[in-house]
């Protein structure tokens, strides 16, 4: 009889094979998942993980891949604190939402002005607004013990109209023909977020991604701060001997990963989406749980993690072109790995054991 | 007032447009009274909805095409079991990871079904019922899901309050090392729990694709797993708030959209955005402790692993 025994300690190794061998399982299910679709699995593959990297396209993707993992790194560093500290923020999509409304907002104030200063005071009210749409159920968890979970989930929803409110009310562009949708704001000189070097896909969210991977690695690693966040998520109790105080942790924590979720939305609507629109957002809050959770919470882990996941979205765009699979058949991609990397990750915290425990 | 909309129509309309949300969240109630939290629900909905639609269309039966939803939903979340409960996943992610994977391969699966015609399920006939004013239309003027629904709360109600299986459900919920103390065999039972969500959830799902809409696109259930969430905090766990709750939401959709047709001067954006807003006030008063009663399932997403 199998049965699981609580390890000691978290194995190390397992924390690191776990996301590689369940890439591999992956590949290997999602071969097979193609296959009995009626696809020849091995191009599917191919398609997917080897044209964008080296194929005769590469030139072009491998700038999109920057573009995509920008903002899935940002929002995801911002997770991963907050949920090292067993704080769950699953929102973030309503917090990317309102920060790319309020700094469009503010940014298009100023149209057709052309100062210095709009670019960086839109970015800071998109941090902003994101920040005050996590703070939220932060304060609504701290003041009335409601579980975060729901409520940022709820405020998702409530962006989400506010969205069409804007694209179809009060940032609608005067100029649009009545089509639904804000003036373009990277075609706006003022608030534009170009690609700094042509043909990378680096823009200044793409920079500030890179940033906040190396202060989150530092604040981590380094930082009291970050010795209290894994304190708080592994010894609750311990923490609060240690005079950590969970509220300003759950203030700190939602506030920031709202500040960089909504970072994340004014950089991309100044620069590769545009315009304020319905369907401006595709998901990057919810992809970013993933990204969190397979890059270990680690920011590094996390900026690998988001590549790979950019990959896929860009391979998955290339695949539904060229060999008639649905676009969202990448999400079906997406789900399973983090099927295999859920179920691997039970070896870091257990191990297999046989032999006659009581069943359960 | 509301610009000649007939308010029986209304009412009926209400009910037939919350079908979906009342059995996805039902189940779900059920599921977290076990203590799990699945946050699959849009994923378990739209698997039932696409193989609800395939088999229909193959057999030409709406029956056998809902137990085909039922089995198909029921098999996505044997994932999220196993993940769960026996690896001892984290519920969240597992939850998440459920919805994106089932968004994805029902969109796969249902790839040459877009634009064909399912089946029809027709009204109940009532006979001369159907036709009392104002009563008939409400009451009697619908399909034989509906009513399975309604009658599915009551029994829901029944089995968690009046039954020692309902009994044995709640402990799990509430304290799963208590349970296994006294010998329940918890992983099982919130095994069937999730199985029995799911079943729900894909019945919803297929009454999106083969009675609401009816036919196949991606991502038909829009959401509607999540509003089902939303439902089940709202109705503070309990099977008949969770109906108060499913006609509530439903019939701000339906106000909406009518009032959208009317072309009345009320702005839409605020009435689709008051459930939501309503859901977290009921959340600030149930956890502000103006009611413990009202409180969440105590060992709600937390696994729970027998070491002896």
């Amino acid at each position: 009889m199998l049965r699981l025994e609580k390890r000691p300690a978290p194995s190390r190794f397992w924390l690191w094979a776990a996301p590689i061998v369940a890439v591999l399982c992956t590949m290997v299910a999602g071969g097979l998942m193609f296959a009995a679709l009626g696809k020849n699995p091995i191009e599917a593959l191919r398609t997917i993980f080897w044209e964008p990297l080296f194929g005769e396209l590469a030139w072009y993707f491998r700038g999109q891949l920057l573009l995509k993992a920008g903002p899935l790194v940002l929002i995801a560093i911002g997770l991963a604190m907050g949920y090292r500290a067993g704080i769950w923020n699953i929102g973030a999509e309503g917090q990317y939402i309102i920060g790319a409304v309020v700094g469009a907002s503010v940014g298009l104030a100023f149209y057709p002005a052309e100062h210095w200063f709009i670019f960086p005071l839109a970015i800071l009210a998109g941090a902003l607004g994101g920040m005050t749409w996590g703070l939220i159920p932060a304060i609504l968890r701290v003041k009335f013990r409601t579980n975060e979970i729901l409520v940022s989930l709820m405020l998702v929803y409530v962006a989400q109209t506010i969205l069409a409110m804007a694209a179809l009310g009060f940032l609608r562009n005067p100029e649009g023909n009545n089509f639904p949708g804000s003036r373009n704001l990277s075609q706006y000189p003022a608030t534009a977020n170009p690609e700094l070097i042509s043909g990378t896909g680096l823009h200044w969210g793409v920079v500030t991604a890179l940033i906040v991977v190396l202060l989150g690695w530092l604040i981590l690693s380094r930082h009291r701060f970050g010795f209290e966040i894994r304190l708080a998520g592994q010894a609750p109790r311990a923490a609060r001997f240690a005079g950590v105080n969970p509220d300003r942790m759950v203030l700190i924590c939602l506030g920031l990963s709202g500040a960089l979720a909504g970072l994340a939305g004014i950089f991309e609507v100044t620069g590769p989406s545009g315009i304020i629109s319905p369907d401006f957002n595709v998901g990057y809050g919810f992809t970013a749980i993933i990204v969190a959770f397979l890059g270990r919470l680690h920011p590094v882990g996390i900026l690998l993690a988001g590549l790979l996941m950019a990959l896929t979205y860009i391979g998955g765009e290339y695949a539904a072109t060229n060999l008639g699979l649905p676009s969202a058949a990448v999400q079906a991609f997406q789900g399973m790995l983090l099927f295999f990397l859920l179920a691997l990750d039970v070896f870091g915290n257990y191990r297999l054991r046989f032999g006659s425990g009581r069943a359960v | 007032m509301l610009g000649g909309i007939d308010p029986f129509i209304l009412i009926a309309s209400l009910i037939a447009a919350s079908v979906p949300i009342l059995l996805a969240a039902l189940g779900e109630a059920v599921v977290e009274r076990a203590g799990v939290l699945n946050l699959g629900v849009e994923g378990m909905m739209i698997m039932g909805a696409v193989t609800g639609f395939m088999v229909s269309v193959a057999t030409g039966s709406p029956l056998l095409g809902f137990l085909a939803a039922m089995a198909g939903a029921m098999a996505l979340s044997l994932i999220f079991a196993f993940l769960t409960q026996v690896m001892l996943a984290n519920q969240v992610a597992s939850g998440l990871a459920l919805t994106l994977f089932g968004l994805g391969f029902s969109s796969l699966l249902g790839q040459g079904y877009v634009g064909v015609k399912p089946p029809l399920t027709t009204a109940v006939p009532f006979g001369p019922l159907a036709d009392l004013p104002v009563i008939g239309e409400i009451l009697f003027s619908h399909d034989w899901i509906t009513y399975l629904s309604l009658a599915l709360v009551g029994l829901v109600w029944f089995v968690l309050n009046r039954t020692r299986t309902g009994l044995i459900l709640r402990a799990v919920g509430e304290n799963a090392e208590a349970a296994h103390g006294l010998g329940y065999k918890v992983r099982r039972i919130r095994l069937l729990a999730i199985l029995f969500g799911a079943a729900l959830a894909g019945l919803g799902g297929a009454y999106i694709s083969l009675v609401r809409v009816p036919q196949w696109t991606d991502g038909i259930t829009a959401g509607a797993g999540w509003i089902a969430l939303a439902i089940v905090v709202f109705a503070s766990w309990r099977p008949l708030r969770v109906l108060a709750g499913a006609w509530l939401f439903g019939g701000l959709t339906v106000l909406q959209l009518n009032l959208q047709a009317a072309g009345s001067g009320i702005p839409v954006e605020y009435l689709s955005m008051a459930p939501y807003l309503i859901t977290i006030i009921v959340l600030v008063l149930i956890s502000s402790g103006k009611g413990r009663a009202l409180d969440a399932p105590a060992a709600l997403g937390q696994n729970f692993h027998a070491s002896r």
